[in-house]
């Protein structure tokens, strides 16, 4: 199964990108705990996207999905400043909740959640793919 | 997500229902800014928690500093989804879990 979704790299079309990501999932049933894991990643991608790819203007965003031998694939990619979200470093998360930072949980969830991560940048374009199996 | 609170005296139980998100994380982060004063036992129940992304981990990580110097904070009923991200996060060794 494929399916694609563009839309304006915003936060407020989260709810619309969730629900793409969450229809594409319950047509391939995939079961509840790998689908609430997917969904956070794409949420965390997504948001990430609309956080920090482009400055001023509103770019846009695409979202690839695809289902094969039981292996979820989705691709984010925008236009935005090159930028790797996985050559952050991971948060200290042995530190007790005074000394924690707030930030960079997002991207530690996906490394943690997904069997796969990956980013490339290629034709102006950052373009990050999970995988999960999910059977 | 619908959120309800219960006062006790200086006990306030936060029940979350639903989806806590990037959307929904603010209006949970706003509801307890309002509910602390005097308030020095909070508790979550979690019980009808469907999702949790970072921006919901933020508020429970800002709600656990706030009640530090207030008195405690403890989540309880949470399910087992949301339990696995407490632990994948190292939440399991922040807040306090019933």
């Amino acid at each position: 199964m494929k399916a694609f979704l563009e839309v304006s790299a915003s936060k407020e079309n989260l709810d619309q990108v969730i629900g793409f990501i969450s229809e594409c999932l319950e047509a391939v049933q995939c079961p509840f705990k790998q689908k609430m894991q997917l969904e956070v990643a794409a949420e965390e991608i997504f948001v990430n996207i609309a956080s920090y790819a482009y400055d001023s203007a509103t770019g846009r965003a695409e979202i690839e999905f695809s289902c094969e031998d039981d292996a979820v694939s989705i691709t984010f990619a925008d236009r935005g400043a090159a930028f790797d979200p996985l050559g952050k470093e991971d948060p200290d998360i042995s530190l007790s909740a005074e000394e924690r930072k707030i930030g960079g949980l997002g991207i530690f969830m996906v490394k943690k959640t997904m069997d796969n991560v990956t980013y490339r940048r290629e034709n102006d374009r950052n373009i990050l793919t999970i995988i999960k199996k999910i059977k | 997500m619908t959120i309800k609170k219960t006062k006790e005296g200086s006990s306030l139980i936060v029940t979350v229902e639903g989806r806590l998100d990037t959307t929904t994380s603010p209006e949970l982060s706003k509801e307890l800014d309002n509910s602390l004063d005097n308030i020095n036992k909070l508790i979550f129940d979690f019980s009808k928690l469907e999702y949790i992304s970072s921006s919901g981990l933020r508020v429970l990580l800002s709600a656990q500093k706030a009640m530090r110097s207030r008195g405690s904070m403890t989540v309880k009923n949470v399910p087992e989804m949301i339990m696995e991200i407490f632990e994948i996060t190292g939440f399991t060794d922040i807040l306090t879990i019933e």
